[in-house]
């Protein structure tokens, strides 16, 4: 395979529309005669549901229907996609509420109208009856009653190895910490929409507006409603941003498909920003009681750790995936030679919780990542020796780390923890930045630096296939069946095969998200799509290429050895003599031009990194400043350095509207606080410092013979963590931060002590 | 709900004859009125800049204003920012230095932009931060947005 494209920061090929306003996002959709559908939510945290009164929303010209739970009692709760343990099941959410409601937000009826505006005023007329119930809100209080003999811990999951209890008997010291992290999400800029179509020619239920994985949602779908597979197709159209929370089977994606089913006509559904932000997925909600061991040096000898997740009011379709990635994760890159994470799974009466990007372990390694700070400040070490003194090495690769997650074992496939550590702290001057902030804090600034480690993990399986097609007019399409969430899937992907094939990249089309092109996909989520799909594309591709050379060595009467294709032509590969395109080789072939190709893993991969941030505290208003911050991120192999940089970069962002700003309030009676961008802060332009991005390759995957591993999640993944350790040293006060996020309030409240 | 009224909508000189209720926001008349769905609707509550369109030289938040309020007046939106397949500096700039992932933001980037450094092409780098910390993007941590509309300011300024 020649490496042209492959590795090189090439234009992305999804640009040009995007930029002259010629997106198809979900709401530009539209079909002729289409009604619109309008979600009547409880403003209700908790209470019995005794009556809906619908006669005055019906009486409204315009006003074609209006659906309770009765109307959709033939369809099931929405169903498990991952970790999805048996004892969560009497959790999982009914489309519409039907006696009970357990958020507000919670779906509890529809409108149907002839358009957007009077679908809304007409939901204003609807009258809720509720008997108001005692709202649960925390999860670390004594677990309740959910419903029947359900109590609201929905379950507790085990992760351990090697011997805690004798680690801990055995100690030269235990350091204990209590740990928070706030409640937020992904909050897409493209808020979610569902438009449903009923083509009753060829008994087809169409759904657009389909996102992340549309061939596990068709499938489901169809069950759902009592159809044949093939009989429900999804059309993911532009994506403005998923980030784990977009994409996933919500309650009203169900109901625009039903109620196509039902009234044969086109249904329109796109969420306002109320509506998204107290009914999408929320995410992140933990609290950590969590104690090392230690010897005398500061060396882990155990880590144990009793979590508390707060998943809002039902199981959704992540059920036990962020918990669970919470316990698995959390030993990090470093040595923890006895381990015991208890997770308790706890409802309560908010928004139902999902994935949001580095999914428990954002969490995790903020949690982790304090401990080791303070038994860097227990044993009066720096920092920085702490990691060094128990990071794994080197020769220790591959790892197994001895837990499970998502169905696979943890192996670290390669790493050079250590190695990166010094890279990263020569790329932040971290000695010269020392001596500056020391001279800083002596006349009086809070200015302090943190740093943060981490292990990612990417590339989940256990497939995905790719089709390589040559069109007559000689356009290469890769057909695949993952997604496209605004990352820039498809320039990497058509990068890849264009190097596989020969061709050039720009006359590759990627084609993703329609499950009427492609039987199976995996989708979009755990930063697996350059790593599974960009394998099966190479795979494919050079499948492709072999059967194009033996096709045209026939037609040139010559030997296939001798042939390369060059720029989409098949030429000699001397130079001179005949040549033919791949257009019109595929022309010249009775069944086309076409191969596919499958690529299994069983392992994920696992990318791994450094954070340093340097931030000032402002005395006066508890603000914080990040002055600099630099990532140094080790991805086995970059396929375009300036995409890499792009997620690194916007996971940052995110991540520092985790540790500073973003956080979903409630009252004590369940009513949500957050409900707005007033109130729900997202980092400006003005928040997010320049960074420095440094990416290294000096651990290529040896699961893959690019050496890839997914680079979506490190940018988030120890935002908090870094930020935390560097608001201590700022106020040179250890373990000052305890919960995230770090908002001005509880900044003041740590100084004034 | 009351009566619709008829006005026109001159969206990148070209007039739109519609028939709107005075509700009506101007986002929504754009994109279902006159079917230009490049500007994009993020929260409707004027904060995150996603319907930024240019109304009479100014940037405006198209979700703040009455369809009705707009008629008579020049509008510009996305759509109207290339020159057939010559994309505007600013949309150029924002390729050139990935300044954008999903899109869904990039519209009310773009003309937010290029409406203030039409009326003030000196902005200082600061002021310009400013201007461009007044709309959300979610994907791209901002600094390649910065450096896009920095590179096209100075583009821009050349002519």
């Amino acid at each position: 395979m020649t490496t042209k494209f492959v590795g090189r920061s090439v234009p992305r090929l999804e640009d040009r529309p995007l930029l002259k306003g010629e997106g198809r996002f979900a709401a530009d959709i539209s079909f002729p005669g289409q009604w619109h559908m309008r979600v009547v939510r409880s403003n209700i945290a908790h209470g019995k549901l005794k009556s809906i009164d619908a006669s005055a929303a019906l009486k409204l010209a315009g006003v074609h229907a209006v659906w309770t739970s009765a109307d959709v009692a033939h369809i099931p709760p929405i169903p498990f996609r991952l970790t999805g343990l048996k004892t969560l099941e009497p959790y999982r959410q009914p489309v519409l509420a039907k006696d009970v409601v357990r958020y507000v937000g919670e779906p509890v009826a529809v409108i149907f109208a002839e358009n957007a505006y009077l679908a809304e005023d007409a939901a204003d007329l609807i009258e809720l009856d509720i008997d108001q119930r005692r709202a649960t809100m925390l999860a670390t209080a004594e677990p309740g009653l959910y419903e029947h003999d359900h109590s609201t811990e929905a379950g507790v999951l085990q992760k351990t190895y090697g011997d805690v209890d004798a680690a801990f008997k055995n100690a030269h010291a235990v350091v204990s910490l209590e740990l928070s992290i706030g409640r937020h999400s992904g909050v897409p800029m493209e808020t979610r929409g569902a438009i449903a179509r009923y083509d009753e020619a060829n008994d087809i239920l169409e759904m657009h507006g389909a996102a992340k994985v549309p061939h596990w949602n068709r499938d489901t779908l169809a069950q759902m409603l009592g159809r044949k597979r093939d009989s429900v197709q999804l059309f993911e159209g532009h994506v403005g941003g998923g980030f784990g929370v977009r994409g996933e089977i919500y309650p009203e994606d169900v109901l625009v498909c039903a109620a196509a089913l039902k009234f044969h006509r086109p249904i329109k559904w796109i969420e306002d920003r109320r509506e998204h932000l107290i009914a999408a997925n929320h995410s992140r909600e933990q609290r950590h009681r969590i104690r090392a061991a230690i010897d005398s040096n500061g060396r882990l000898l155990a880590i144990e750790d009793e979590f508390f997740h707060d998943n809002g009011a039902y199981m959704r379709t992540h059920a036990a995936t962020v918990p669970d990635l919470t316990a698995a994760m959390l030993p990090g890159p470093y040595r923890v030679p006895n381990y015991r994470a208890i997770g308790h799974i706890r409802l309560t009466n908010k928004t139902p919780c999902g994935t949001y990007r580095a999914p428990g372990r954002y969490e995790s390694t903020f949690v982790r990542e304090r401990l080791l700070d303070a038994i860097a400040a227990n044993v009066g070490v720096d920092k920085v020796e702490i990691r060094r003194r128990n990071l794994i090495v080197r020769s220790a690769m591959p790892y197994a780390l001895g837990l499970e997650t998502l169905g696979t074992h943890i192996v670290y496939d390669s790493g050079d923890y250590t190695g990166l550590l010094d890279k990263a702290l020569a790329s932040a001057d971290w000695k010269k930045l020392q001596e500056q902030l020391h001279g800083r804090r002596a006349n009086g600034e809070k200015v302090g630096a943190g740093v943060a480690m981490f292990v990612e993990k990417s590339g989940l399986g256990p497939f995905d296939t790719v089709r390589v097609d040559v069109t007559p007019s000689g356009r290469i399409e890769v057909v695949t069946g993952v997604a496209s969430l605004g990352q820039g899937v498809e320039t990497a992907i058509a990068q890849i095969c264009a190097d596989a094939l020969g061709v050039d990249y720009t006359n590759v089309r990627v084609i993703h998200g329609q499950t009427d092109r492609i039987d199976k996909g995996m989708g979009a989520f755990a930063s697996r799509v350059t790593v599974m799909c960009g394998e099966a594309t190479r795979l494919a591709a050079a499948a492709l290429r072999k059967k194009a050379i033996a096709s045209a060595a026939q037609l040139m009467q010559t030997g296939a050895n001798g042939l390369d294709i060059v720029n989409g032509e098949i030429v000699s590969a001397g130079g001179g003599g005949p040549s033919i395109s791949l257009g019109e080789l595929a022309r010249s072939i009775p069944n086309g031009l076409s191969a596919g190709d499958t690529f299994e893993s069983a392992h994920m991969v696992y990318p791994y990194g450094v954070h340093i941030a340097a931030v000032r505290v402002d005395a006066g208003t508890g603000g914080v400043t990040i002055e600099r911050y630099s990532i140094t991120y080790d991805i086995g192999k970059a396929v375009n350095p300036a995409l890499v940089q792009g997620q690194i970069a916007g996971g940052l962002a995110q991540g520092v509207g985790g540790a500073l700003f973003e956080e979903f309030l409630y009252d004590e009676n369940g009513e949500p606080l957050s409900v707005t961008f007033a109130d729900y802060l997202m980092p400006t332009a003005r928040e997010i410092p320049e960074l420095s991005i440094l990416i290294t390759e000096d651990a290529p995957s040896p699961l893959n013979p690019l050496g890839l591993k997914g680079a979506g999640e490190g940018g988030a993944n120890p935002v908090g963590a870094a930020i935390a350790s560097a608001i201590d040293d700022a106020l040179q006060q250890p373990g000052a931060v305890t919960r995230l996020p770090v908002s001005p309030q509880r900044l003041k409240a740590i100084m004034s002590g | 709900m009351s009566a619709k009224s008829d006005i026109t909508l001159t969206i990148n000189g070209r007039a739109h004859a519609i028939h709107v209720e005075p509700r009506r926001t101007l986002a929504d008349a754009i994109r279902e009125d006159c079917g230009q769905t490049g500007t994009h609707i993020g929260c409707e509550h004027g904060i995150c800049g996603a319907c930024t369109v240019i109304v009479d030289g100014e940037p405006v938040r198209s979700c703040l204003m009455f369809a009705v309020q707009a008629a008579g007046k020049k509008i510009r939106t996305v759509e109207g920012l290339a020159n057939g397949d010559t994309l505007h500096p600013m949309q150029q700039a924002f390729m050139d230095h990935h300044g954008l992932q999903c899109g869904f933001c990039t519209p009310g980037f773009l003309m937010l932009a290029v409406g203030v450094l039409e009326r003030e092409p000196g902005i200082s780098d600061d002021d310009l931060l400013d201007v461009l910390s007044s709309n959300l993007c979610r994907c791209t941590g901002y600094q390649n947005i910065i450096k896009a509309v920095r590179a096209a300011a100075k583009e821009m300024r050349g002519k």
